[in-house]
């Protein structure tokens, strides 16, 4: 009850977002760009969340994201294609699983086994992903700063690469997507996996190991002089948030409805790399913010601009691309001019509004601008 | 016998696809040593040289098409500094390198906005398109320019950076960018001077690169960027001739893999490559190495 009464200001913004999102799932006609947005927002809010547990909080700055989401994202579609649809899924191979745990449980235990189901693969979907993570995280997590972005960019590219290979294909299908597994189709179960999934990775934060975290990112050699093990403690933190990266791949498969190497380039890292810092690097509120202003200005809001129909006359500026122009010219705006986002490292709460004018917002300003 | 007519044609395109990648890797080794940034944007210069190309030999002589594709990169490039890394000279690199990100999806939107987001076809260059026979293997000729091309732009930058007083600046900011300040260099300039030299040779690169393929897109930039990139890191960043060797070492080995049949090794072989050398030696064969202070 303390605890609750401790963060009431920012349990009840909380609340009432899920109430909202439980009423939009109720009421018919809302608009489908308006769900799009939601669904996927609440997927990238999850990612966002976990590469800021990395390049926030713990202060190593990596690009394996979509690596590990691909990772998921595999796993989870493998483990769960219906065995009626196997042999027009995998049209050239024998699959290796003949066997869809979704199904298999939905036997034993009906609709509260098919939801079992769904939560199996997603944790082992994250599983993949954190083992990978672990496997590398032993020679990679030596190098410092920009080499460490180089090895793990370089590593989900090879994972990317390796999937597509033939000698795999019984798993993943060669270079052909995969499809037929069972996806969520309203806004609440993506809204409460990420949800849960986003509160475990704040309760880290919080933890004796997310102090250990923000300590070696302010600084290693006093952290170290300090008795965290720094080994130890960043391969933690890789392995933590690639398991929920691989989580956010399986739902990103749910979202797409189908799976293909292709979709998780290098690009897609930049993108919830620049969600992160759009959202303020070092606040997981921000991140979720970030990731749905990012979600809503790009397939929505300004959508209105790649319709050539909008023109004024004599100007034809817009037409489909146009869009993605304005919207990467906005980002730009964004890293030149308001560098530390949306939240800083500030966390949302009702609180906020009225920290601002006791002018406690600008506290934390100065630690975080020094270059190591 | 039998071998080397197994193997040469490979090995000539390799000499030349790594000869390419070289004129790319010096873009990034050059910027790296002197603002110890990852343009993560040159790989979109490149790629955005190529659509200029096409764009331009359609409405002029091919001759005036070059010059101009080759001042467009080159302004390109400055103004890419100017308006997105200049801001942020003494913010943190983080600030920077996530700069550089957001230039390179811009560049990538535009482009991808200017051409509808279709695979453009390249010009047919008259002379170097042309097909020739060499112990043998029949290739274009551009196979054969491309390294002799790359040795001798790389002979000339590296007289440049050695002989003469630009030359002498980006040594000196490269050593040490605060001291180079107050002994009165004009940073700025030697840092436009970097960033025009670098997307020259990306320009140059591109021409030759997209000569041997039948299209450019938007995307066309990234893999060659990367690696590109992965061959600066390979030969030690910072280093120009070890941008060079290790682009040659990458061209090479990555078209030998396509001819035993791996091609979908060969783009994993070069990132596999990248973790290996950062691992065993992270400042890569020629790089210099630095100690971190408290």
């Amino acid at each position: 009850m303390a605890f609750f009464r401790k963060h009431i200001k920012t349990i009840v913004p909380i609340l009432v977002l899920y109430a909202l999102v439980v009423v939009l799932d109720l009421i018919p006609g809302v608009p489908m760009m308006l769900l799009t947005v939601l669904k996927k927002g609440a997927i990238y809010s999850l990612v966002a969340v976990s590469m800021n547990l990395l390049n926030g909080f713990t202060g190593l700055f990596s690009l394996g994201q979509a690596g590990f989401m691909l990772l998921g994202a595999y796993t989870y579609a493998s483990l769960n294609i219906s065995s009626g649809l196997k042999p027009i899924v995998y049209q050239y191979y024998t699959p290796l699983f003949r066997f869809s745990i979704t199904e298999v449980l939905s036997g034993v235990a009906g609709s509260a086994g098919a939801v079992l189901g769904i939560v199996l693969s997603l944790v082992i979907a994250g599983l993949v992903a954190a083992f990978f993570a672990y496997l590398i995280a032993l020679p990679v997590l030596k190098l410092r700063g920009d080499y460490l972005a180089i090895a793990t960019l370089g590593f989900a590219e090879i994972i990317r690469a390796l999937i597509q290979l033939e000698a795999l294909a019984p798993v993943t299908n060669g270079s052909q997507l995969l499809r037929g597994f069972p996806y969520f189709r309203g806004l609440f179960a993506p809204f409460l996996i990420s949800g849960v999934c986003i509160f475990l990775i704040v309760l880290i934060i919080n933890s004796t190991y997310g102090r250990a975290f923000i300590a070696i990112r302010d600084d290693e050699i006093a952290a170290e002089a300090m008795g965290i093990n720094l080994a130890y403690h960043k391969r933690l933190s890789f392995v933590i948030s690639s398991f929920f990266a691989g989580i956010s791949g399986a739902m990103l498969a749910m979202y797409q409805t189908s799976v293909q190497a292709n979709t998780f380039k290098s690009a897609m890292t930049y993108e919830i790399l620049l969600i992160v810092v759009i959202g303020g690097i070092g606040s997981v509120s921000g991140s979720c913010i970030g990731s749905f202003l990012f979600i809503a200005m790009s397939e929505w809001w300004l959508r209105f601009l790649d319709n050539s129909a909008y023109n004024i006359p004599g100007i034809p500026l817009l037409r489909p691309g146009f869009r993605m122009v304005v919207f990467s010219v906005l980002i730009m705006i964004m890293v030149l001019f308001f560098r530390r986002g949306i939240m800083g490292d500030r966390e949302f709460s009702l609180s906020f509004f009225s920290k601002k004018t006791r002018g406690e917002g600008g506290r934390s300003d100065s630690r975080r601008e020094t270059d190591e | 016998m039998n071998f080397i007519a197994r193997w040469f044609p490979y090995i000539l395109s390799g000499v030349s696809v790594g000869g390419q990648y070289a004129l790319i890797a010096i873009g990034y080794t050059m910027v790296y040593g002197i603002l110890r940034l990852i343009n993560f944007a040159h790989g979109d210069i490149f790629m955005a040289a190529g659509i200029m190309m096409i764009y331009l030999s359609a409405v002029m002589p091919l001759g005036g098409a070059v010059l101009l594709v080759l001042l467009l990169t080159m302004f390109l490039g400055f103004s890419v500094d100017r308006i997105a890394y200049k801001p942020l000279r003494s913010a943190p690199r983080m600030s920077v390198m996530i700069s550089a990100i957001g230039v390179s999806y811009l560049i990538q939107n535009t482009v991808a906005y200017l051409t509808g987001g279709l695979t453009k076809q390249f010009v047919e260059i008259p002379w170097i398109s042309d097909t020739v026979t060499i112990l043998g293997a029949s290739t274009k000729r551009v196979t054969l320019i491309t390294p002799a091309l790359t040795i001798v732009l790389v002979v000339a930058l590296v007289f440049l950076i050695n002989r003469t007083k630009v030359g002498m600046g980006m040594r000196a900011v490269s050593r040490d960018f605060e001291t180079s300040l107050l002994m009165g260099i004009r940073i700025n300039s030697v840092i436009s001077i970097t960033f025009i030299i670098g997307s020259f040779l990306a320009a140059v690169g591109s021409i030759l690169y997209f000569t041997n393929y039948t299209g450019v897109t938007y995307t066309s930039g990234a893999m060659p960027g990367l690696k590109a990139f992965v061959a600066a890191v390979f030969g030690g960043i910072g280093s120009i001739p070890g941008a060079v060797v290790g682009a040659f070492v990458i061209g090479i080995c990555e078209t030998l893999l396509k001819g035993m049949g791996l091609t979908a090794f060969s783009d994993a072989f070069t990132f596999a490559l990248l973790v290996v050398i950062l691992v065993l030696k992270p400042t890569g064969l020629f790089g210099e190495n630095i100690k971190e202070k408290v």
